[in-house]
C-alpha cells in the first residue's frame, strides 16, 4: 500500500492506494480524478512543467512557459535543458507552441504570457 | 487617459483583488478608477509562473500569468480606467475622500472619491522581523524576491541554499531553484507542522527529494560579503533554540519564507480598526471596514492561500462599493463570535443587519490541525449552519456561504461559530 497526496486541486486529498489481484483499491479521494491520479502516480507519475525562456528584449528578459499536458517525471530535467536553449526573437501571444512534441510524448511547451502585451506593442507593430 | 477630479469608487492596487473589484464596480455602473503603483498590472501573479491557479474561478489549472491576463483582458475590453506607476501618498476624509497621488506624468495631484477599496495586498516578513543573529552579507532573499530574480529577470540568486520557513512561496521556490540547477539543501521550519499546503509539500519537495526539517531554525548567518554558511538549531516547544544542537551548513544563499502580513499603511493612517489575528481591517459582510465608504479585500484583508478567493472578495467589495454610492446607508452591527482557541480567525468579524440582502460568505482558519470536526453557526438558540470536516488545517482557509435570515437575526447581539469534535 502507498500513501499519495493528490496534487490536482486545493483539497490535497490524502489517499491510500493498494493493488491486489490487479484490482485498484483507493481510499481517501473526494473525486474520480483523484482515483486516476493515484493509479497514474504508481504506474507512470507525470507532472506539468512550468519555467521561463529567454527573450532578446531587455524590457522582458524572460517569458513564462509550461507544458500543455503532464509529462513523465523522468523527462522533467531533460526538458529543462531544452527549455533553457530557447531564445524568443519576435513578439508572440500566450498559448503559442515553442517546443513541439517533447520526447515524442505529444506534449508541447507553450507560452503562458502575451509578449505583445508585455512589450506594450500592437499586434502589427 | 484623462484623469477626472471625481470618481464614485477608487481602487488601490491592480492585483487579482483590485482587478476583480474594478470589474464589478464598473459592471454595477459606478464611475471607477484603479490605481497601481507598478508599471504592469497583475500584482504578484506576474512572477508566479507555476500552475494551480483558477481551479475554483475558471475550473481549470492555470499559471499565474494566465490567470491574471484573463482579468487584464476583461479590463481592457471594457476599457475600465486604470492609472499605473502611481502611488497614493495620502488619504483624507473631507465628506468624500480626498486622495493625494503622485506619478511621473502628473506629478502630485488630487482625486476625490466617495468610496475607496483597499486592494493593496500583503508584504513578506523579512529577516529584520525574525531576528536572526550574525552578519549581513549578500545572499539573503525573501522567497518573493528570489522568485522575481529567477522568473522575471532570469538570474539565479544562489547555487546552494537553505530555505527558512515552509510557506507556500518558499516551497514553490525550492522546486523552481532546483529546476534551474541550484542545490536546495533543505527547508527548515521552526514549527512542528509545515505552513504551506500539503500538495505543495508533495509536488515541490517530495518530488525532488528536498528534505523538510521541522522544529529547526537558523540561529546564525555566517559570511562577510556573501553568505558562507548558516548555523541551524533545533527548537523546543516554545520555539526557543536548544543549546548544543547547533549544526553548521555551508551555503551561498538563504531564502526566507516566514509569512506574509497585510499591507495596511493607508488603513492605519485613517484609524481603521485592525483585527489582531488577520492583521487586516475588521469588516462587515459587505467588506466595508469600520470607516463608512472604505472597503478592504484580497490579501490586504487577510492572507489567502488561493487567488480564486482573492478574486471573489474583490468582486464582492466592488459590488458593495457600487451599492454604497447609490444607497448611503447607516449600519447596525452584530458581532461574529468564536472560540479563540479553535479558530485562528473568521472574516467578516461583524454583520451589518440593516444591509443583509443576500448570501453571506465567511472565510476562516482553524487554530490547529483537526480531524473529524463539525462547525456550527448559531444565532441565538437556532443552528443556522452545520458542516462536517474530515480535516481542518491552519494552512488551508475554509469558506462557508450561508443565507442569513433578516427576521431571525433581528434582536440578536451576535452569531456564534462553534467547533466540535466528532
Amino acid at each position: 500500500m502507498r500513501e499519495i497526496i493528490c496534487i490536482l486541486c486545493p483539497n490535497g486529498c490524502y489517499m491510500k492506494v493498494a493493488n491486489t489481484n490487479d484490482k485498484w483499491i483507493i481510499k481517501g479521494n473526494l473525486c474520480t480524478k483523484g482515483r486516476k491520479f493515484a493509479i497514474d502516480e504508481i504506474k507512470n507519475p507525470k507532472r506539468t512543467v512550468c519555467s521561463t525562456v529567454k527573450t532578446r528584449y531587455s524590457k522582458v528578459p524572460r517569458l513564462p512557459v509550461k507544458t500543455d499536458d503532464d509529462i513523465p517525471k523522468e523527462y522533467i530535467f531533460p526538458l529543462m535543458k531544452l527549455i533553457n536553449k530557447v531564445v524568443i526573437n519576435k513578439p508572440i501571444h500566450s498559448g503559442e507552441i515553442i517546443i513541439e512534441d517533447v520526447f515524442k510524448t505529444g506534449v508541447n511547451v507553450i507560452t503562458t504570457s502575451d509578449l505583445f502585451y508585455l512589450l506594450g506593442t500592437e499586434e502589427d507593430g | 487617459m484623462k484623469i477626472k477630479a471625481y470618481y464614485d469608487v477608487v481602487i488601490i492596487g491592480a492585483g487579482p483583488a483590485g482587478m476583480a473589484a474594478g470589474i464589478s464596480c464598473y459592471d454595477n455602473k459606478a464611475s471607477t478608477l484603479i490605481v497601481e503603483r507598478e508599471e504592469r498590472i497583475g500584482g504578484i501573479l506576474k512572477q508566479c509562473i507555476h500552475d494551480g491557479f483558477g481551479v475554483i474561478e475558471f475550473k481549470e489549472k492555470l499559471t499565474g500569468p494566465e490567470y491574471s491576463e484573463r482579468y487584464i483582458k476583461i479590463i481592457k475590453d471594457k476599457n475600465i480606467p486604470i492609472i499605473t506607476k502611481t502611488f497614493v501618498l495620502n488619504v483624507e476624509k473631507k465628506g468624500n475622500f480626498k486622495l493625494t497621488l503622485i506619478n511621473p506624468k502628473e506629478g502630485i495631484f488630487n482625486i476625490e472619491t466617495k468610496a475607496l477599496i483597499l486592494a493593496n495586498g500583503c508584504r513578506e516578513r523579512t529577516q529584520k522581523q525574525i531576528f536572526i543573529h550574525g552578519s549581513r552579507p549578500s545572499g539573503i532573499f525573501t522567497a518573493g524576491t528570489a522568485q522575481y530574480f529567477v522568473n522575471i529577470l532570469g538570474y539565479l540568486p544562489c547555487k546552494r541554499c537553505v530555505i527558512l520557513g515552509s510557506g507556500d512561496i518558499g516551497l514553490i521556490m525550492a522546486r523552481r531553484l532546483t529546476l534551474e540547477g541550484a542545490n536546495v539543501i533543505g527547508v527548515y521550519e521552526a514549527k512542528k507542522h509545515p505552513s504551506g499546503l500539503i500538495r505543495n509539500i508533495s509536488q515541490c519537495l517530495n518530488d525532488y527529494e528536498i528534505p523538510i526539517i521541522l522544529s529547526h531554525t537558523i540561529t546564525k548567518i555566517i559570511g562577510d560579503d556573501r553568505v558562507k554558511a548558516v548555523e541551524i538549531s533545533e527548537v523546543n516547544e516554545d520555539m526557543e533554540p536548544i543549546l548544543g544542537t547547533e549544526k553548521i551548513i555551508e551555503c551561498d544563499g538563504v531564502i526566507l519564507s516566514v509569512g506574509l502580513i497585510p499591507e495596511n499603511e493607508i488603513a492605519e493612517s485613517l484609524n481603521i480598526d485592525i483585527d489582531k489575528r488577520t492583521k487586516g481591517p475588521i469588516i462587515d459582510q459587505n467588506f466595508m471596514t469600520s470607516e463608512n465608504g472604505i472597503f478592504s479585500c484580497g490579501n490586504a484583508l487577510h492572507v489567502n492561500d488561493l487567488v480564486d478567493y482573492v478574486s471573489e472578495s474583490g468582486r464582492y467589495a466592488g459590488l458593495s462599493a457600487a451599492r454604497y454610492i447609490n444607497d448611503n446607508y447607516e449600519r447596525k452591527f452584530i458581532s461574529v463570535e468564536k472560540s479563540l482557541k479553535d479558530f485562528a480567525y473568521i472574516v467578516p468579524q461583524y454583520i451589518d443587519i440593516k444591509s443583509i440582502k443576500d448570501k453571506v460568505i465567511f472565510y476562516f482558519r482553524s487554530m490547529d490541525i483537526k480531524e473529524n470536526v463539525k462547525i456550527y453557526i448559531k444565532c441565538g438558540e437556532n443552528i443556522i449552519f452545520h458542516k462536517k470536516y474530515r480535516y481542518l488545517r491552519p494552512p488551508e482557509m475554509e469558506r462557508i456561504e450561508i443565507n442569513l435570515d433578516k427576521e431571525l437575526i433581528k434582536g440578536e447581539k451576535s452569531i456564534e461559530f462553534i467547533m466540535m469534535e466528532g
